[in-house]
């Protein structure tokens, strides 16, 4: 059987290395196979995260050859006989090899406002298709924080304390269009949401696993609705007096 | 309190994030207690994430003839009068309740053109009944329910196993464990202590479950004292994925089958025809997995031993609307376009109805202050879960043992002590795979007892398999007793799953004990030496709890269907 070259960052926040471990393939193996296969073979104390192995929680983000991937999505095949590098995402900090402290995000999304219906409106509610599928792009997000990854504010010196980042905005955008919602979160847009940050480069969209199309879709109706909101002074008053969410642009 | 360890006090303490755990969590803050939640991953990973087809409820949207009796009658008819009817009532009643208020948190759900939720069909419910959102449905509930509970008074705590439950005498007192970050060790005191670990699919090999489900929390609540009921009930899914060798397993979702998929034999006959001519593709799991099973056997499969699925005569659009990820999971990992060809499928791991034993309504344990939901807990399911039930299990029963458990917590006079000594003890053990001459490889004997268990207790067994079988477990356990872990206690999966084969080893002890118990064919228990199911049966739960220091497992009648709900359940002329 043929062997694989993995190299693999092994080291924490303050030193780290990449090691070489040779891998048997197996037909159809993907790059998350061949790290079980160092943890179970060849060095147990490897860390990487992983769940479902089907490319629907997330967790196993990685660079895999300089590219920010989802390991389990990734096959092996795909770099005939070069060597695969894997290391952690950049954006945040290592804890241990593959493993990053992507704890930022999860303080983000608690100071997003949550989904606030009317309290007059208790449901069953009567919403149609056609109001509800384009917010189902966004809700596919999987929070595998790729496209953070590669935002160049949040790269940049403070950028996470200027801007929320891609998987953010795509947040905003699925509570802000959603028809029952009765709450407006372009405040929070333009403050500590820093929307104004994103000079709309798409890194994120090319990265998504879930092929969101997170500025053409998310970020652009959403610097719109923003825009309107503090200098559109008449659609800011139609807003108030009619629905608020009328969702444009997407 | 010694200062190797961190404490945490909480009123509640509910061990997993799964959507039962959220749900319970949600719960027991809306009443009035302090409440942590702990899981193993991040928190929004948890296996529910994995849920695609969609939560059964009888909302009626659809078929307007559906309502809750319909679905008791369904439910009870799966689980072959082996679950516990009470609970089964209040599921089918309480769950279309548990989907709008998901709805009113924000989840969203696919609609029917006049604006209401949209079901669909799925193996042995009658009617069409499954609310879904695409094949995506368990990561639109758990990010609503995540949602949820991180804007009310829950406190996560993400990255962190427990590993054993502490006692005040008989109640309990908290739990312990480490954090995988560092290793450090965490004690936390509670009143009361929710079991929502999920299951234990990775006792097998192929599985489609994910790492957490190594059923720490059943092997705890068994190590406390607790009883485990129906432990041999483990589902095997008709689909899971065969080729290529790496995705062995990842499950293939009922759905294509519920969106008019066909099952076929290397012959291209549609052999469902042969076992179920009324309800063919969408019969039960049981029914659909032995049948392909036996298509196997009689020399009749696919290539890489199981059967075809195909739903490309349903067309590319349609498919790909509907079945979004199953495209893309078999586009990119299998290089096979399903709108244009069959999926090779195989039965695999999917499911255990088995687990602590509870009260019906309140979800406690027989243990004081103990308290079980979602897959962890037994009794819904019986001998066989019907898909979509799970989801719609770990509402209704997520938000029951909240609050039963926040009544308890509330009613207690005095916070429980908590003794230092058990928590040493577990710490001498944790440390053990780090110190003295072991050499045993953790992940090498997760291996050999998912062999040991794939061979001897899978789809069809036999009295002398099983007790083969037990006898190779007992020596792993022995074995088990070596492990050995380099490095350092900083995130270090080796060291992980020491502690995860041992709890997986208790609970193969107890489905080989059980299963070898259990002399009748019901349900996903499938006895070649006892092909048919046996009356006398029917009035029996097996039980499986710790004595001197041993497993014990006895007999306890299954409660008695009163006549109203009884008479539900006759079957349909
Ligand atoms: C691919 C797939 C598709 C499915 N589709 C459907 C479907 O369409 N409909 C349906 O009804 N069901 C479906 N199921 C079944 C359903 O998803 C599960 O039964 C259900 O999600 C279990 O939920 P739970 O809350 O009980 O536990 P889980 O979601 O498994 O969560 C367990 C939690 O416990 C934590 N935990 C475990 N051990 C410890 C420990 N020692 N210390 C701390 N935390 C711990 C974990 O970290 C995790 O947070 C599907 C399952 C799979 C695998
Ligand atoms: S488009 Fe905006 S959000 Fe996306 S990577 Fe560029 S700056 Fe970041
Ligand atoms: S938007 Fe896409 S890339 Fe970003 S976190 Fe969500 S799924 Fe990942
Ligand atoms: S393991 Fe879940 S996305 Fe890769």
């Amino acid at each position: 059987m043929a062997d694989a070259t993995f190299q693999v960052f092994r080291g924490d926040a303050k030193r780290g290395d990449l090691v070489t471990y040779k891998v048997p393939i197996t037909e159809g193996m993907v790059v998350l196979d061949g790290i079980h296969y160092i943890q179970g073979h060849l060095d147990g104390t490897l860390a990487c995260r992983w769940n479902c192995k089907a490319a629907k929680c997330g967790s196993c983000s990685a660079e895999v050859n300089g590219r920010p991937r989802l390991m389990c999505k990734t096959r092996v095949d795909e770099f005939g006989d070069l060597p695969i590098t894997v290391r952690p995402i950049k954006v945040f900090p290592v804890i241990k090899d593959l493993v990053t402290d992507v704890s930022w995000n999860y303080k983000v999304n608690r100071e997003i406002p949550p989904f606030t219906p009317s309290p007059d409106d208790p449901g069953p509610w009567k919403m149609y298709p056609e109001d509800v599928e384009r917010l189902f792009e966004f809700r596919k997000c999987i929070e595998c924080f790729l496209c953070q990854d590669v935002c160049h504010v949040l790269r940049e010196h403070e950028g996470q304390s200027r801007y929320m980042g891609p998987r953010f905005m795509v947040r905003i955008a699925a509570l802000e269009m959603h028809p029952k919602d009765t709450r407006s979160r372009t405040d929070l847009l333009k403050g500590a949401g820093g929307i104004g940050f994103c000079n709309v480069t798409k890194c994120c969209e090319e990265v998504c696993p879930e092929h969101i199309h997170i500025t053409d879709n998310a970020i652009i109706p959403l610097k719109e609705r923003m825009a309107d909101d503090f200098f559109d002074p008449w659609r800011a008053l139609l807003r108030l007096f009619g629905s608020k969410k009328e969702p444009r642009g997407t | 309190m010694a200062d190797w360890y961190d404490t945490v006090e909480h009123d509640v303490l509910v061990i997993g994030a799964g959507g039962a755990g959220l749900r319970a969590a949600i719960a027991a803050a809306e009443s009035g207690c302090s409440v942590g939640l702990v899981c193993k991953s991040l928190l929004g990973k948890a296996h529910t994430v994995m849920a695609e087809g969609g939560i059964a409820a009888a909302l009626g949207n659809v078929d307007p003839k559906d309502d809750w009796r319909v679905h008791f009658a369904d439910t009870m008819r799966g689980g072959q009068m082996i679950s516990d009817y009470r609970m089964v009532e209040f599921f089918a009643k309480e769950a279309p309740e548990r989907v709008y208020e998901l709805e009113r948190w924000g989840g969203l759900f696919d609609r029917t053109p006049d604006g209401k939720i949209l079901q669909r069909p799925f193996g042995a419910h009658t009617y069409r009944r499954l609310c879904h959102v695409g094949d995506r449905t368990g990561l639109e509930m758990i990010r609503t329910l995540q949602d949820k509970a991180v804007h009310s008074a829950v406190q996560v705590h993400m990255e962190i196993t427990l590993t054993r439950l502490l006692k005040d005498a008989e109640r309990i007192a908290g739990a312990f464990g480490y954090r995988r970050e560092d290793g450090r060790y965490v004690l936390f005191r509670a009143k009361a202590v929710i079991l929502a670990t999920g299951g234990w699919g990775k006792v097998y090999k192929v599985t489609s479950n994910s790492w957490e489900c190594t059923g720490d929390g059943c092997a705890m609540a068994y190590e406390a004292g607790a009883e485990l009921m129906d432990m041999e009930m483990v589902q095997f899914h008709p689909t899971g994925m065969v080729w290529p060798p790496g995705v062995r397993g990842i499950l293939v979702t009922e759905a294509v089958r519920g969106e008019g998929g066909i099952l076929r034999n290397a012959n291209g006959e549609r052999f469902m025809e042969r076992y179920d001519q009324k309800k063919m593709e969408l019969s039960s799991r049981d029914v659909v997995a032995r049948s392909i099973y036996k298509e196997v056997q009689a020399g009749r499969g696919s290539p890489h031993g199981g059967a075809f699925l195909d739903i490309s005569q349903r067309g590319a659009e349609f498919i790909k609307k509907k079945l979004p990820s199953m495209y893309e999971q078999f586009l990119k990992l299998a290089d096979i376009d399903i709108t244009k060809s069959p999926m090779e499928v195989a039965p695999t791991i999917h499911y255990v109805m088995g687990g602590v034993r509870v009260e019906a309504g309140a979800g406690a344990s027989t243990v004081p202050g103990l308290y079980a939901a979602g897959e962890v807990a037994a009794g819904l399911h019986g001998a066989n879960r019907l898909g979509g039930n799970s989801l719609s299990d770990l509402l209704v029963f997520g938000k029951r043992t909240g609050e039963h458990a926040a009544a308890y917590a509330k009613g207690l006079v005095a916070t429980p002590r908590v003794d230092d000594r058990q928590a040493g003890e577990e710490r001498a053990l944790l440390q053990r795979p780090f110190e003295g001459g072991g050499k045993e490889n953790p992940f090498a004997i997760h291996e050999a007892l998912q062999e040991v268990m794939g061979t001897y207790a899978g789809i069809a067994r036999t009295g002398d398999q099983l007790a083969r079988g037990l006898e190779k477990i007992l020596e792993l356990q022995k074995r088990s007793g070596d492990l050995h872990a380099p490095g350092s206690m900083l995130f270090n999966p080796g060291w992980h799953a020491c502690r995860d084969v041992r709890f997986m080893l208790t609970l193969c002890e107890a489905i080989f004990r059980s299963a070898f118990e259990r002399k009748e064919s019901r349900g996903a228990h499938w006895r070649l030496d006892f092909p048919d199911p046996d009356s006398t049966w029917a009035a029996r739960n097996l039980i499986v709890r710790r004595s001197d220091g041993g497993m014990q497992v006895s007999v306890r009648p299954v409660p008695q269907v009163p006549a109203e709900l009884a008479q539900l359940v006759q079957p349909r002329a």
